[in-house]
């Protein structure tokens, strides 16, 4: 019904878009090859040089250990906790059910700054050090969300015929959960473990706060932006981060659809 | 199977089968028995840590020590709102959270109306792939992007020189924040408003034309408030995450940018003054509260 002069208009609109999201992240990749140390436009020359000198930097390969392990005990929490809430909520009608599920969405609709700094808080009223586990602690609460909202999202689309079908074959609970329920959910859990490791391993607000003085990559990259300092390594390392949260995402949207990661509104 | 298994004693240390027996007797049990660690964790961990905070916005700190006085006041709350410095910040990042949903809005309607009403339905899940991609693409990578544009011999002011224009150096000032805001939170409108346009049935539209109406009128009057859950569904994500942050303003804002967060962080930090940081914190937390109510209004919840 649109003229075709809208659906032109509407088209390079579209377009235009695209190159508005997608420019800014296309042109890290380039200046992380640039040969001049200084951020300047066009970059004179392609190099690799700053590959090599951030591997070898030791403070880039402890800040991204320590996001690694932070990052995967934050999945593996996330991933028991979160799914057993989801079949919790799943299976389940009684009272409060619908403030439990408010509940859960919490840490992703407040601003991240309120979870950090109440954890903080927690953490210092309580005398607790703040240590790699402080890290976790943050990042498991909001990746548990993650995982929870996929599972349940896949227990809602899933057939209770089938699981009744098992059980009246003469299937015990484990046997159901193990050849019906487990495969049934598989992609789902594999999707919303990615999506969460995603999520931690990208996540500054909440570990300012929670870290201390110890540095996560993406604490290290904030400090040297803001400082203003090592730019041709934070080119290479930002370029990385993009690539290590953008997989498993493409990985996790292919597996259950394009809903998981469509699912998961606050980054954070 | 069964005949073997028929006759035979119950095997020992069958502390499964009353068990199995117990959670078929009472069907609570086992919802129960699965929620209680997530919500362990929720309630020793996150709830406490949030009802501490909202206790410490009550208490103070001695001036000399620094350390917290444990004696319910107000002051805190009265410095927030009679402070003029306070209330310049609160605006500020209120005024700029708005102004970024407004033009998120307008940014991301046609793109989303393209996607929903025009385009394939190959060309329709490419582009919904494309919008999703730079949402994950890290928040600290798409901020620094625009440092590398803004700056002084960046993408932005090379490519007004190449074209005879005078530079614009907005690196580091307000209009940046707005920018970078409104570029990293542009995904968080297009979904929203691209899944409620594509409820809404093209019969309406036909019928709209198929009446007279023509396409200006039908978009204003049949697609907008179909389409109105959608837009302030989005709009609650870029409202709420310009509220609360506090990175973009410390990477691309200038002297005057300091929003709601970055007084929150400083307070944490180095003044050390957490009672203060904690009641500047209630801030956003209230503002949205107010904002989400006006949203249920609008319908937006069905729409998320």
């Amino acid at each position: 019904m649109e003229g075709s002069w809208t659906r032109l208009a509407l088209r390079a609109w579209a377009a235009l878009i695209l190159l508005f999201l997608f420019i800014p992240i296309l042109l890290i990749f380039f200046y992380a090859f640039n040969t001049s140390n200084i951020e300047s436009w066009p970059i004179p020359g392609l190099t690799t040089k700053w590959f090599n000198s951030t591997w070898n930097d030791p403070d880039v390969r402890a800040a991204l250990l320590l996001s690694v392990q932070a990052g995967l005990t934050a999945t593996a929490v996330a991933l028991v906790l979160g799914s057993c809430a989801a079949f919790a909520i799943h299976r389940a009608s009684f009272f409060g059910r619908d403030v439990v599920s408010l509940l859960f969405v919490l840490p992703l609709a407040l601003p991240g700054i309120i979870t950090g700094i109440a954890l903080n808080s927690f953490f210092s009223f309580g005398g607790v050090t703040l240590s790699i586990w402080t890290i976790i602690v943050g990042h498991a609460t909001f990746c548990m969300v993650v995982v929870y909202n996929n599972v349940l999202a896949r227990l809602r689309r899933t057939q209770g015929s089938l699981i009744e079908a098992a059980m009246d074959l003469g299937a015990n609970g484990f046997q159901v959960f193990r050849d019906i329920t487990l495969p049934l959910i598989s992609t789902a859990l594999v999707a919303g473990a990615m999506l969460a490791f995603a999520l931690s391993f990208d996540e500054v607000i909440v570990t300012t706060f929670t870290a201390g003085s110890q540095r996560t990559l993406p604490i290290w990259i904030f400090g040297q932006i803001r400082h203003g300092v090592l730019l041709p390594e934070v080119n290479v390392v930002v370029s990385f981060v993009i690539l290590v949260t953008i997989i498993p995402v493409v990985i996790a949207a292919r597996l259950t659809g394009g809903g998981g990661a469509a699912r998961v509104p606050a980054a954070r | 199977m069964s005949s073997e298994a028929v006759g035979r004693p119950r095997p020992k240390g069958g502390g499964a089968v009353p068990f199995r027996s117990l959670l078929w007797r009472l069907p609570w049990l086992r919802p129960l028995l699965l929620l209680t660690p997530p919500m362990a964790w929720f309630v020793v961990v996150y709830l406490a840590s949030l009802v501490l905070l909202l206790i410490t916005a009550f208490w103070s700190i001695d001036p000399f020590t620094t350390q917290i006085v444990r004696v319910w006041n107000t002051d805190n709350f009265r410095i927030i709102l009679t402070d003029p410095t306070y209330r310049t910040i609160i605006g500020r990042t209120a005024g700029l959270a708005a102004l970024v949903t407004v033009t998120d809005v307008v940014l991301a309607f046609p793109l989303a109306y393209y996607m929903a009403k025009v385009a394939s339905r190959r060309v329709q899940s490419l582009l919904f792939a494309a919008v999703l991609l730079p949402l994950w693409a890290s928040y600290l990578a798409r901020a620094y992007a625009w440092i590398l544009i803004l700056n002084h011999s960046g993408v932005l002011n090379w490519s007004l020189q190449s074209i005879g224009l005078p530079a614009a150096n907005i690196g580091y000032t307000n209009a940046a924040m707005w920018l970078v805001f409104s570029y990293i939170w542009l995904p968080f409108m297009i979904i929203p408003t691209y899944a409620a346009l594509e409820r809404v049935p093209d019969s309406l539209l036909e019928a709209a034309a198929d009446l007279g109406a023509r396409p200006w009128r039908t978009t204003l009057d049949v697609v907008l408030p179909l389409a109105l859950p959608g837009v302030v569904a989005g709009s609650i994500f870029t409202f709420s995450l310009t509220l609360g942050d506090y990175i973009t303003p410390v990477l691309v804002g200038g002297a005057g940018s300091q929003f709601i967060g970055n007084v929150v962080y400083s307070n944490v930090g180095i003044a050390n003054n957490v009672p203060f940081a904690a009641a500047l914190a209630t801030v956003p937390v209230v503002i949205m509260a107010v904002y989400l109510l006006i949203a249920q209004r609008l319908g937006a919840f069905e729409a998320l």
